[in-house]
């Protein structure tokens, strides 16, 4: 029901009115906030040309926010990988028929599912040490962190998916002779990461933003090289928060959008995996 | 046919992203130090015998002007300027000194684990410390100070009842406000340059930490003149360069360095060319004051 | 437990969960408002509320929420001139639950608005038919089903949003994870019984709340 037109007639003479006047309405009201706040930022001097200068040159960009950038995928590429195999495994354990294996992959996925990010990082750097006898490099805490979290997260987000999976499918599977690990393989696993596609993309978005809590063991990411080290180069903190939001928002945009195109596009192709429900994390953390 | 399409898109999305996982190496801490000096960090092979090898590893401040500060690929600063004082010292060049961005809450960890072979990052030499890691120096000593806006009336710590003051989580300065000022009201942030802009726009009335490090800041050109640093430290703080525990050769080595820079004028230098900018003149080191590393 | 047993240590364990309480609570609130209006803005008649709904899902859910915390307090503190409170804890613990509920209401409305998508045309029509607005029909008719769709996710976003507060600690509010953090610094050598501790009653208030959602989704889900 996207666009729903299904909620609202088609409008007439008289509702085309008031929305024309809505539209004006709401629309002078946005403008006039947008405005306030224009000016409130720049009585107090937010728009000077020396803090935003800096952005004006390379050496900025190629010093602080490229590399920023590239500590943020690295961190954010090899914890989707550990993440998306940790996901699998885990969720695989759980629907395990062994007791002695799904318990104990209940209980860690519930675990990490429970535990906020930025408490689970800071003990990996600090606290994993004095249990280890070694320090943990921060790309590795936060990688770590990363991964417990989403991966957990992932995991149910699988099961969810093989739950949805029709009946006949693994019935089938089984009555041509297909061991279980066969049918999770080759029939239930494939479906459900399908149906599952766009969570597990959004997700994905989840843990690209969760990165940012790197800068807590001061890991090179781009919140703590593109704002916190950068600010303290050129005293602009405010300026360098809001391009590095900006940069964080083009490309969680632009992964959210590859999440709905192919959403869309495998509703078009009719998979015969019933949806599954409105399955939403609450995109945790940072 | 679509089942394949799905695991080839998939097999290239994992390749792809384990490409780029591998992909760039700028060894600033990451996959360093976990392997090497943590089975074999004897006297034999401290800090001076790794500087013969020609390379060091020292644990800086990133964020901090004048002293430890990130300006892309490279570090400025006093901390900075006395790393280099003590690698030429040990015979080495320069360019063999690897700096690690450090915080404070890691400092102790990286010495003790051989994350870093030295830290030189605004660090305090205390007892509770000295339990875990072995100090060279202090070739500074800073205290606590305030930094306030040039107009402000505030000229003691006792003024702050009511007055907003602000510091950074965990730090030493805020916990001495909290028990010793308790009338003040602490804003905390994680990083002294967000208490700067807070102080920039009047929302808070005092930045407090240890004077150097509050120069530093005032010296930044985009405050010129908006700042002021009290003056009246209410602490003591000697600046240390911390190092292993067991390394009593190369911490005597280091103090015997820090000597002849008081002397030679390359410790005069090194704080001409970085903090005298916040217009204070060089101190001096106190030479007399330097620890017997035990 | 050497460190818990000094009352002092006890008293902050308290109090950093009182904070996370709190603001859970106000912005659960907040956001459940905030994202049921945005879920409606976002499938209503009128284009410029759907552009604004679809703005501030995709401006929000795609900024970490450090960055949006901080903007709440250089932006609409410091900038803007928005005081809360005259008392630092309190000014900085509304700054946080104003930052808090714009993010999560951003998952709220994408939750509803999937919830609204499984209710099936046939109840919208039905409710047109008879004469029913669309404030009627939104209300009356599809939310109420739509919700109970939804149940489940919005459990997901309540239990994200609980351990989400501890990101307010960044503007210095002293939460849980500030006080943990405290507690290593001057405890080094307890390091994992305070992380345990810290861990384990986010656990076990957190772990009981998803089953208790699973259950009412179960329970309230609209059969069909």
């Amino acid at each position: 029901m996207s666009g729903n037109p299904v909620l609202y007639d088609h409008p007439g003479p008289r509702a085309r009115v008031r929305n024309a006047v809505l539209t004006v309405v709401f629309g002078a009201l946005i403008l006039a906030v947008l405005y306030w706040i224009y000016r409130k930022f720049d009585e107090k001097g937010q728009f000077a040309a020396v803090l935003w200068e800096p952005f004006l040159k390379g050496a900025t960009w190629n010093n602080f926010i490229i590399p920023g950038i590239e500590g943020t995928l690295k961190a954010a590429a090899t914890a989707m990988v550990f993440a998306l195999a940790f996901g699998l495994i885990f969720s695989v354990g759980r629907l395990s028929d062994h007791r002695w294996i799904s318990v104990p992959a209940g209980i860690v996925v519930e675990f990490f599912r429970a535990v906020p990010l930025l408490l689970m990082i800071f003990f990996i750097s600090y606290g994993v040490p004095f249990l280890i006898q070694s320090s943990v490099p921060p790309f590795w805490s936060v990688v770590i962190g990363l991964t417990l979290y989403n991966g957990s997260v992932l995991a149910e987000a699988f099961r969810a998916g093989v739950h949805a999976v029709p009946k006949g499918q693994s019935e089938a599977a089984y009555a041509v002779g297909m061991r279980k690990s066969l049918v999770m393989q080759h029939i239930l696993v494939p479906q459900a990461a399908r149906a599952m596609l766009p969570v597990i993309i959004s997700q994905l978005v989840v843990l690209l933003k969760d990165t940012a809590l790197g800068y807590i063991v001061s890991y090179p990411e781009l919140l703590q090289l593109g704002v916190n080290v950068l600010s303290a180069n050129f005293g602009n903190v405010v300026q360098a928060a809001i391009v590095v939001a900006a940069i964080y928002i083009v490309v969680n945009f632009g992964l959210t959008s590859l999440a709905s195109w192919i959403e869309r596009r495998s509703k078009r192709r009719g998979t015969k995996t019933q949806p599954v429900g409105p399955l939403v994390d609450g995109g945790a953390g940072a | 046919m679509r089942m394949t399409r799905v695991a080839a898109t998939a097999a290239a999305a994992v390749l792809a992203l384990t490409m780029a996982a591998c992909g760039s190496d700028d060894g600033s801490g990451t996959g360093t130090g976990t392997g090497s000096g943590t089975g074999s960090g004897n006297t034999a092979t401290g800090v001076v015998g790794k500087a013969a090898s020609g390379s060091l590893k020292i644990g800086v401040k990133a964020d901090q002007p004048g002293l430890g500060l990130q300006t892309g690929t490279a570090y400025e600063g006093f901390d900075i300027e006395m790393a280099k004082i003590i690698a030429k010292g040990l015979g080495m060049q320069e360019s063999g000194i690897q700096y690690v961005t450090t915080v404070s809450a890691n400092r102790e960890p990286y010495i003790q684990q051989g994350t870093v072979d030295l830290v030189i990052a605004t660090y305090t030499i205390n007892d509770e410390r000295k339990t875990k890691v072995n100090f060279a120096g202090p070739y500074f000593m800073a205290g606590q100070d305030l930094l306030v806006p040039a107009a402000s009336t505030i000229t003691a710590p006792e003024q702050l009842a009511g007055k907003k003051v602000c510091s950074v989580t965990g730090s030493t300065p805020a916990k001495r406000i909290q028990e010793n000022y308790k009338d003040a009201q602490l804003q905390l942030f994680d990083s002294y340059s967000k208490c700067i802009t807070a102080l920039a726009g009047n929302q808070v009335d005092a930045v407090t930490t240890d004077d150097i490090i509050l120069a530093g800041y005032a010296s930044q050109s985009q405050y010129a003149g908006k700042f002021k640093v009290v003056g009246k430290p209410f602490s003591e703080e000697p600046y240390g360069i911390g190092l292993k525990k067991d390394d009593k050769a190369s911490c005597d080595k280091i103090n015997e360095i820090l000597k002849a820079a008081a002397t030679d004028g390359s410790y005069k230098a090194a704080w001409d060319k970085t903090l005298g900018a916040s217009g204070k003149a060089a101190p001096e080191l106190d030479v007399s004051k330097l620890t017997n590393c035990a | 437990m050497p460190v818990f047993s000094d009352p002092a240590n006890f008293d902050m364990y308290v109090s950093g969960f009182m904070w996370i309480l709190k603001m859970t609570g106000v912005s659960a609130v907040l956001a459940l408002v905030l994202g049921v209006l945005l879920a409606a803005m976002r499938v209503s008649p009128v284009p410029v509320l759907r552009w604004f709904g679809a703005a501030w899902v995709n401006i929000f859910r795609n900024t970490p929420l450090t960055l949006i915390v901080f903007f709440c307090y250089f932006g609409l503190y410091a900038t803007l001139s928005v005081s809360l409170s005259d008392d630092i804890d309190l000014n900085n613990f509304w700054l946080g639950v104003v930052g808090l509920s714009v993010y999560t209401a951003a998952f709220v409305c994408e939750a509803l608005r999937s919830g609204i998508n499984t209710v099936p045309a046939g109840q919208a029509e039905a409710a047109r038919a008879i004469g029913l607005t669309f404030a009627q029909t939104l209300r009356i008719v599809v939310l109420p089903q739509a919700g109970r769709a939804v149940i489940a996710p919005l459990g997901s976003v309540l239990i994200a949003l609980c351990k989400n507060t501890t990101i307010v600690g960044t503007i210095g509010l002293l939460e849980a994870s500030n006080i943990m953090k405290q507690l290593i610094n001057d405890n080094g050598d307890q390091v994992i019984l305070i992380f345990l501790v810290f861990a384990g009653t986010f656990a076990a208030v957190l772990i009981p709340v998803g089953y208790l959602f699973g259950w009412l989704a179960n329970r309230l889900a609209v059969k069909r």
